[in-house]
């Protein structure tokens, strides 16, 4: 408790005396950062699918083992910073569905269950099949274990994995969504606190969730190509690059609309949101969200829709562009979360955030779940590698 | 919100939906209007007990018993973080300036130190859990851990808490709070324990002056409706429709 | 039907049913009985031990006291305030460690100090530090009880 009597020290005004502590400190902010990367990796997937936008091929599949290996994780901080990790599992046995968080549990089983992992599925199946009959060892009992008995690989059973597979991904886009919508409503649908009670809280995690996960696969895509000395499709990544840049702008409308409604209509709250925007969240919200985040990004791929440079220089440019937006939505994600706690829902004051570097809400430890869906997700590109399928022509 | 509604909602779904839809005109249009009912909602059962709180501020003095007493009679830590209750000093200056302080909740007691010629208006407000009838708190609970109680009050189970925190995000009052040893929410409970053995809750049974009071909403003679009748009462951020039953006399704008 | 719904119907169903089942053994017994919760919480709260006993309680036993009290301007006042909790002494009265028997400037000065916050219709101020200071205590000159009954 020594850390509340500093806060204590540092409280400016008057908040009530229980709005010391934060209550969501960094794992709540992964939280919504990691669903979000989830949802824009899986939709970026969906377009290639479903839009038949065939340019992005080269990523759909570790698009998809991206979404996978990060939604393996999503759930965790949430439940590590429970009081009762051990009672988490209440929210599946009795939900109280007036409850937006309620829902996660459910939400989120589905995603996994019948979205993603059956997606992959589907999607592999015939090389499962031929990796088990190839390899040995363990390797093989595995991949015995991921068919599942189904080894039918007649052209028929074949079709059938194709057409369920789109069913799924159909399925898969609403989801998606729904997945990061409904992580927006958790925050939009407090309507005591004022800097997350907007309706439009859904559609800016939606749309920052996009802009995420596109830049992550891209990231990712450009990684995975030096790590496996393969030449980057220059055509995918500019297919990327013109996404991002879409949503990018969709999304910067839309915060901004959100900020100007908020200026503009000057409610009760306005004063004291004034003062944290112009005071606490300068840095993070200015200079990291809005900056470098958004601004940055957004001028340099508008620049390229005008004028490509040579491809020497536009893969570092893209490289750092997915580094920023990457680090930007970050911020976003914190600008949301300790924002909407550091000030007083008296709106007289604000308590202070410090974040620390060890223990369970540390640093360190946040460092720790943000490793995480990389070491996953190298197991999985390890034991499904999208650039050995077999199935590649017949698709 | 009990199972009597479900079951009377589960009947009215298997009446034809025009004539459900013409009820639901028919009553809405005549139900008489109710300035508590704005306030606070409607209770569950109108035969039933259903506890709302009164507070003067006209006759708060400030001697911050009644957030030492809460505090001593339901073993809340005692940091200055975690107070069920508690009471806040408000103080405007001649030049508009607007001072709030609560040093330790009120539990030590206040000291004036604005000199009297620079005074526009200086009063307490004390503060604890409004019992919303549309609880902003008990809406968001993921699993059922807060409730509101067939007598229209807002509990914690802390044997059933995930302590996820969300609860204490969606009051708008600042009332709750993670209890450190527990892990769990908590907050007021309007000595649920106590009351419910015909005792006053504690910050009632401390207050020096009378200016706490609670009751039975339902109940027409009772103190609490008299309290209602003779004063102009307020609740907390009206604009919010949680359905505070948390009435002040004397409440002024400039409050929080 | 396709052969690979063949094997996940079947997988599908076998989780929901083990999901159900899980979910009966695991719902608390009280749940739901009045509403979307634990129904034995309530009572549970309801049975948790108090520590304030209520002036009634006091009065049972202590008349003097309570006559002297119900005498003068403290009649308002429960004995509790300033005597602290006191459950565990109305149970047992050779139980006196809780009780705090205060009469400092500082203690009566909690209501009577000066301060624009107070109106004086409710409450009579004084400054502790000028009013009297011949004697250390306010108890010293005025019964706690029977505030008038000043001794001299
Ligand atoms: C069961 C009867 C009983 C009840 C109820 C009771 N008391 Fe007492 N109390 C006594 C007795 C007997 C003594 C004297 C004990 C002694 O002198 O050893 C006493 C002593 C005291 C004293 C003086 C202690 C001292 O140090 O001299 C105080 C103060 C007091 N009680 C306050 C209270 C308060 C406040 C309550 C209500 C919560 C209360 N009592 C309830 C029986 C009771
Ligand atoms: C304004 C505060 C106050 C209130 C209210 C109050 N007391 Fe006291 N009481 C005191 C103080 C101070 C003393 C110590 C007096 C002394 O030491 O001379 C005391 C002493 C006592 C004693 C011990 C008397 C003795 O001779 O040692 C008893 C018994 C007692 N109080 C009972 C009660 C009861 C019962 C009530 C409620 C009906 C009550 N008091 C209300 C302040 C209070
Ligand atoms: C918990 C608050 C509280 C404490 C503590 C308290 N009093 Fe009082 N006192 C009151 C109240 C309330 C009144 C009633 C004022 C009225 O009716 O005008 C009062 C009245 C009085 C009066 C009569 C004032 C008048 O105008 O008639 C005196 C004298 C007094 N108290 C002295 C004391 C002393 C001495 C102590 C310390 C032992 C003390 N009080 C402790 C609340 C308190
Ligand atoms: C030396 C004895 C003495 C002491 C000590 C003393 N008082 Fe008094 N008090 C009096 C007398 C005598 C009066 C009658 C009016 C006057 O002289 O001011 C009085 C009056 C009061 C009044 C009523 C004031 C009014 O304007 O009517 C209050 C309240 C009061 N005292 C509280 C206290 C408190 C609180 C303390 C402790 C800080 C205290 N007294 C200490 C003797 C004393």
């Amino acid at each position: 408790m020594e850390h509340l009597y500093e806060i204590l020290k540092h409280v400016d005004g008057f908040i009530y005396p229980n709005e010391i502590e934060l209550q969501w400190g960094i794992l709540i902010i992964l939280y919504p950062y990691i669903t979000g990367l989830v949802a824009g990796a899986f939709i970026l997937a969906s377009l290639e699918r479903v839009f038949k936008i065939k340019v992005l091929r080269p990523t759909y599949h570790l698009a998809l083992l991206t979404a996978l290996a990060f939604l393996i994780v999503a759930g965790l901080p949430l439940v590590s910073h429970l009081g009762h990790p051990f009672r988490s599992y209440e929210i599946l046995t009795t939900p109280q569905l007036g409850s937006a968080m309620a829902i996660f549990g459910f939400v989120y089983l589905w995603y996994l269950m019948v979205v993603l992992l059956l997606e992959i599925w589907f999607d592999y199946r015939y090389d499962l099949v031929i990796w088990s009959n190839e390899s040995k060892g363990i390797k093989r009992r595995i991949y015995k274990i991921l068919t599942l008995g189904v080894t039918d690989i007649s052209p028929k059973a074949l079709a059938w994995d194709k057409k369920l597979g789109y069913i799924i991904t159909v399925i898969g886009i609403p989801s998606a969504f729904l997945l990061h919508g409904y992580v927006g409503f958790i925050f939009g649908s407090i309507k005591a606190n004022p800097w997350w009670s907007t309706v439009l809280m859904p559609v800016i995690f939606l749309l920052s969730a996009m802009v995420s996960g596109i830049a992550l696969v891209m990231f990712l895509y450009m990684v995975v190509s030096w790590i496996r000395k393969v030449k980057i499709d220059m055509a995918c990544l500019d297919e990327i690059g013109k996404f991002l840049f879409m949503v990018l702008i969709l999304d910067f409308t839309l915060e901004s609309l959100d900020q100007v409604h908020r200026i503009y209509e000057a409610e009760e709250s306005f004063e004291i949101l004034h003062m944290l925007v112009t005071g606490k969240l300068t840095y993070t919200l200015f200079i990291f969200q809005g900056l470098m985040g958004t601004i940055i990004p957004l001028l340099t791929l508008g620049f390229f829709r005008m004028y490509l440079p040579k491809e020497k220089l536009r893969k570092p440019i893209y490289f750092l562009v997915s580094c920023l937006v990457l680090f930007g939505v970050f911020f976003m994600r914190w600008n949301v979360v300790i924002g909407g706690q550091l000030f007083s829902k008296s709106f007289l004051g604000f308590t202070s955030f410090k974040l620390g570097m060890v223990g369970l809400e540390g640093f360190w430890m946040a460092l720790v779940w943000m490793i995480m869906p990389f070491l996953i997700l190298s197991f999985i590109l390890w034991l499904l590698p999208p650039w050995k399928k077999h199935s590649e022509e017949t698709v | 919100m009990g199972t009597k509604r479900m079951n009377a909602s589960r009947r009215n779904f298997l009446k034809k939906s025009a004539a459900l839809a013409g009820t639901i005109l028919a009553t809405s249009a005549l139900a008489p209007f109710n300035a508590i009912i704005f306030a606070a909602g409607e209770p569950e059962d109108k035969t039933k007990i259903w506890y709302g709180i009164g507070i003067d501020i006209e006759k708060c003095i400030g001697c911050g018993m009644c957030a030492k007493a809460c505090k001593s009679e339901n073993n809340v830590p005692k940091e200055p973080f975690y107070y069920r209750s508690w009471v806040e000093q408000y103080t405007i200056k001649n030049d508009g300036s607007i001072n709030v302080v609560s040093p330790n909740g009120g539990i030590d007691g206040f000291t004036q130190t604005v000199p009297e010629e620079e005074l526009f208006k200086t009063f307490f407000v004390p503060k604890m859990c409004n019992h919303c009838a549309k609880s902003p708190c008990t809406q968001v609970c993921p699993v059922g851990a807060t409730f509101e109680s067939p007598e229209g009050i807002t509990l914690v189970d802390k044997e059933y808490c995930i302590g996820c925190a969300y609860c204490i995000q969606a009051c708008p009052y600042g009332c709750r709070y993670l209890h450190p040893v527990t892990k769990t929410a908590d907050k007021c409970t309007l000595c649920y324990h106590r009351i419910t053995k015909g005792l006053k809750p504690a910050c009632v049974e401390v207050c020096p002056t009378g200016a706490r009071i609670y009751g039975d909403l339902n109940d027409k003679e009772g103190e609490l409706h008299k309290f209602l009748k003779e004063h102009n009462c307020q609740v907390l951020k009206p604009n919010l429709n949680t359905g505070s039953k948390l009435f002040y006399n004397g409440l002024s704008a400039e409050v929080r | 039907m396709p052969v690979q719904l063949k094997t996940l119907i079947p997988l599908f169903a076998v989780f929901i049913i083990l999901f159900l089942i899980a979910r009966h053994f695991l719902i608390p017994d009280s749940f739901g009985k009045y509403g979307h919760y634990r129904a034995n919480s309530i009572d549970e709260i309801a049975a948790l031990p108090i520590n304030y006993a209520g002036k009634a309680v006091c009065i049972d036993c202590h008349d003097t006291e309570a006559e002297l009290l119900a005498s003068d301007a403290h009649a308002g006042l429960s004995c509790e305030v300033c005597h602290g909790p006191n459950a565990k002494h109305a149970d047992d009265y050779e139980i006196k460690e809780y009780l705090i028997k205060q009469g400092t400037r500082e203690f009566c000065g909690r209501c009577h100090s000066l301060n624009p916050a107070r109106k004086i219709e409710v409450i009579n101020q004084i400054d502790i530090k000028e009013h009297h200071p011949e004697k250390e205590n306010c108890i010293d000159c005025h019964n706690p009880h029977a505030v008038w009954e000043l001794k001299e």
